[in-house]
């Protein structure tokens, strides 16, 4: 198809993207699963910012919200268990190109891809990251997960799980280098996407921890925060995000809070109830991993050959002495 | 210096003539084995590999062998503890890193003594020792030095006493430091080497290093050599033939380094590991200034992962690592099959199971590359057996890994890592440099796995190309890429995969067979024992026995022609340096006999009677070794 330049810029103006562009068969996830409230604020954010379905990936690991990507009629690659987050970053370093995002659930990202999520922090690339946090194991059916609060009985604690939960929160802040931190309630949409729309306009790595409800294993588990609108702790700041003014109605309990200040991030992280919901942490200034890394110039064939040649006269042997000499 | 023997030349003399200038004799050598032997931190491994380089400079052969103890810093003098280097020196090409040592220079004498337990010197071999501990302030050390000494000269060794920290102290304040080069300028001496090429080489190992360094050290290089011209009243030559070509020499774990550099590929993934990541020192080093990026992954899972998501995306990735990091990227090789994910893994084998022996050599890996991962996980194995294949390996398995969608094992060892052997300069090539990552559109309809039913092959669907937007899963998928459980899709998919690997054999060639086309035995074998089997090879039938030897590159698939060239031979043996039952042993027969993993594939594939030898001594084999044991075959 030719056009004319100025029917090409018409037509990349005039480019604009509905939800179904991003829609991609029926998620199968449970009625009532956290899932699908951040597959529509995603899908929305999506639209939103005119992301070029081509030039998207979502990276999973294994899990019900591992399943995200193929929801999404974007790139997406569903990896293996607790990986999610070094695949996505290999995309990341090869591709600067792309918009990466990570769905990872409680038990791929804080158990067996723990060390992973440690090293990510730090490395700080320019990802988005999902934590489902649901805090049980779900696709295979009801264990408990290291987000599980002491007590949580499951097939594989009976009588009760033993540990307190890991926090997330207090975990990630604790890495050096985090960069971005935030949480969000799946019950509470309107804030849901404010905060993904914020953590996909970060630079750097950020980390959103999505709470998130499982009807299927933890039906009631977030009820008394979801029946009383004071337990939850609504973070507001213009560093952050705001609040409208019929959220803010319902919301009553709201705390004024700079995500530059790290000290008062780490003190709401730990918070357990009520449930803090907001940008806890904001740093535009830790640089990204890849930025180190990533060669400034063009890789050309000729550039390589200068490069392999250049190391082959190091270690090179000439037939002739005055050459050898040169070599040497 | 307390000679304990007459200064005079060994018995082996080829031919002798006498140096016009100093009337010294000089023995005219074929080829010599040369050992330098320090506790760890002496400069042994330097002086070693100087040596090497010089002689290849000159345009002798050579093969150089590390001789690396386990620890970092094992306690002095400790007979475990020796470090240094073994060069090989011929006139001719050379293979391997032969038979026993003729000549060893060592600091002390509990690393030499490590050396003689390990029966790596030939008998009557020349030792040239420090003399130093025999006036040590402690009693003990002067008794165990005076003990050795007495036991190596009454084992019929021919035993100098050299007093280089005496010599070098004259010179410099820390002779711990230095004296490395004092005994490359006696070796130079001794072997009539170039000391304008050793000066050169001196600059050349020192060059980051500020010109006082490489002014002492070249001070410490003259001063050995004209006390080897003033001191020794012997000498040999081993003549050169400067090669007509221009010659590289670098190890192994360097020539896969700039095999990754001109592949063209981009991201080396790795973990730090044992015996591999000298390679990726290397790259880390040189890469950069070609745009690469060596990512220093958390673990070697991630490494893995990582260099998935980066093939996935771009350009084939490539990780490198040995045994037990080879173990851990088990699932993530599985996910690049499953995904057809372009992936070239590198593993320098070392001694296993579990931590083993991580700096000794082992070809125990086999059967793992090829069966890895879980579930049918088809992948490409292969095995260079040169230094020069370990460059050229590197290239090959990117352009199997992209044009196949392929995981793409090389298998290195230890062995090949740390040698340094001279192979003719690679002249650059641009098909060598992997393709732009292809970013044309999808034509509409077409699926992310278009499975050709001949081949199995289907266009790779990368990020950023329109129409192409799909989800890669490691689960059971079709050709759209999505989940399916069905019993028909599942089938077609692992079908498919698998037909890959008999599309790539329908393009290799036959391995051909060194030594005649037919006879009474066919040794096969893969890896780095190339170099060690082809000698044997030629010392049998110069014997005028009837052996001839194939060596395989491709294990997975196996080339054609294999079953053909067995089939001339009455006897095939296989030669690895891997575990197999001895037949000889009380319990084992033939219903129980572990074959090494070479044997056990032909076995399997081709149904031909293969036996098998092999040993884990952690060390290549010797080609006097592979004699030993074709000739008892032979005779049964």
């Amino acid at each position: 198809m030719n056009m004319a330049a100025h029917e090409c810029l018409l037509q990349l103006h005039d480019e604009h993207f509905k939800l179904e562009d991003y829609q991609s068969g029926v998620p199968r996830w449970c009625t009532g699963c956290g899932d699908n409230a951040i597959l529509a604020a995603v899908q929305r954010l999506c639209r939103d910012e005119g992301l070029r379905p081509e030039k998207t990936v979502f990276v999973s690991g294994i899990g019900c919200s591992s399943r995200f990507p193929h929801y999404m009629k974007t790139y997406g690659f569903h990896g293996i268990h607790g990986r999610a987050l070094p695949i996505a970053e290999g995309v990341r370093l090869a591709r600067p190109d792309l918009h990466v995002f990570v769905n990872t659930g409680d038990g791929d990202c804080c158990s067996i891809g723990a060390a992973h999520w440690i090293h990510a922090i730090r490395y700080n690339m320019n990802l988005t990251v999902f934590l489902h946090d649901n805090q049980i194991y779900g696709l295979t059916k009801k264990q408990a997960s290291p987000t599980s609060p002491r007590g949580t009985k499951s097939n594989t604690t009976p009588r009760g799980s033993y540990l307190e939960a890991l926090n997330p929160l207090t975990v990630t802040l604790g890495v050096q280098n985090v960069s971005f931190v935030a949480q969000a309630a799946d019950w509470i949409p309107e804030a849901l996407f404010d905060i993904v729309k914020a953590a996909y306009h970060h630079k750097g790595l950020s980390f959103v921890r999505i709470i998130q409800r499982c009807p299927e294993w933890l039906p009631d588990a977030f009820d008394p925060w979801m029946h009383d609108p004071k337990r939850i702790l609504m973070l507001t700041h213009d560093n952050g995000i705001k609040v409208s003014s019929g959220l803010a109605g319902v919301y009553t309990n709201q705390e004024q809070h700079d995500p530059s200040n790290m000290n008062r991030a780490r003190e709401i992280a730990s918070c357990i109830d009520p449930i803090p919901v907001g940008v806890l942490y904001r740093n535009e200034d830790v640089p990204c991993y890849e930025d180190l890394r990533r060669s400034k110039v063009l890789r050309t064939t000729e550039y390589v050959k200068a490069g392999l040649e250049g190391e082959f006269d190091k270690v090179t042997v000439w037939p002739d002495d005055t050459e050898g000499q040169q070599a040497a | 210096m307390n000679n304990t023997i007459a200064l005079q030349p060994p018995k082996q003399s080829v031919t002798k003539q006498r140096s016009p200038a100093r009337e010294k004799p000089v023995t005219t050598l074929k080829e010599h084995i040369i050992e330098i032997i320090s506790d760890s931190g002496e400069g042994a491994q330097r002086c070693g590999q100087s040596l090497g380089s010089i002689a290849a400079k000159m345009g002798n052969g050579i093969w150089t062998v590390e001789i690396i103890p386990a620890e970092i810093r094992p306690p002095a003098r400790s007979v475990a503890g020796a470090s240094g280097n073994r060069i090989r020196i011929g006139s001719g090409y050379i293979t391997n890193g032969g038979d026993e040592t003729d000549l060893v220079v060592a600091f002390n004498e509990q690393v030499l003594l490590g050396r003689v337990r390990d029966k790596a010197l030939k008998p009557g071999c020349i030792i040239m020792l420090e003399s130093m501990w025999r006036e040590n302030s402690d009693p003990a050390v002067v008794r165990s030095y005076v003990e050795t000494h007495d036991m190596l000269v009454a084992a019929g060794y021919k035993v100098y006493e050299i007093p280089m920290e005496k010599e070098c102290r004259a010179l410099v304040t820390d002779a711990r430091r230095g004296k490395n080069m004092f005994a490359l300028g006696m070796i130079c001496s001794l072997y009539s080497l170039d000391l304008k090429l050793a000066r050169e080489q001196i600059a050349l190992t020192f060059g980051k290093k500020n010109q006082s360094v490489i002014d002492q050290n070249i001070m410490l290089l003259d001063a050995g050599f004209k006390w080897g011209e003033a001191n020794l009243d012997f000498k040999y030559r081993i003549p050169a033939v400067r090669s007509k070509v221009p010659q590289i020499v670098v190890n192994g774990n360097t020539a896969i380094a700039l095999g990754v550099l001109a592949s063209g590929m981009e991201i080396c993934a790795m973990y730090p590991i044992t015996p591999a990541t000298s390679a990726s020192h290397y790259l880390s080093d040189v890469f950069e200034k070609v745009g690469g990026v060596v990512h220093q992954a958390e673990d070697e899972i991630s490494a893995c992962a990582f260099a998935v998501g980066a093939s996935y995306a771009g350009k084939c990735t490539v990780t490198i690592t040995s045994g037990p990091g080879y173990s851990l990227k088990q699932e993530g090789i599985g996910l690049a099959v499953m995904g057809e994910i372009p992936l070239v893994v590198v593993n320098v084998q070392r001694g296993g199971p579990s931590t083993g022996q991580p700096t000794k050599a082992e070809q125990g890996d086999l059967l793992t590359a090829m069966f890895g991962s879980h579930g049918d996980a088809p992948k490409v194995v292969i095995a260079p057996s040169t230094i020069e294949d370990c460059f050229y390996s590197i290239i090959t398995a990117r352009k199997i890994a992209e044009t196949f969608n392929m995981v793409v094992v090389v298998l290195s060892d230890a062995g090949l890592a740390t040698s340094q052997q001279p192979f003719p300069r690679p002249v650059f090539n641009e098909s060598w440099i992997a393709p732009p990552i292809d970013q044309t559109a999808i034509p509409p309809g077409s699926k992310p796995y278009d499975w050709d039913a001949t081949t199995g092959l289907a266009r790779r669907f990368i990020p950023g190309q329109p129409n192409g937007m799909h989800t890669l899963t490691g689960l059971a998928h079709d050709r759209s890429s999505h989940v399916a459980y069905d019993a028909e899709s599942n089938e077609e998919a692992i079908h498919h995969r698998s037909l890959k690997l008999a599309a790539l054999q329908k393009t290799l060639k036959a391995p051909p067979v060194f030594g005649g086309d037919d006879g009474d035995m066919l040794i096969v074998g893969w890896g780095s024992t190339k170099g060690a089997i082809e000698e044997a090879v030629e010392g049998l039938r110069a014997e005028g026995l009837k052996v001839s030897s194939m060596h395989l590159r491709f294990l997975q698939p196996l080339p054609p022609g294999i079953k053909e060239a067995m089939q001339r031979f009455k006897k095939v043996i296989t030669i690895e340096s891997n575990w197999s039952d001895r037949p000889e042993d009380e319990i084992i027969d033939e219903t129980n006999r572990r074959y090494s993993a070479l044997a056990m594939l032909l076995r399997a594939r081709y149904l031909v009677d293969v036996d098998c030898w092999s040993d884990v001594r952690g060390e290549p084999i010797k080609p006097s070794t592979i004699r030993r044991v074709i000739t008892e075959k032979l005779k049964k």
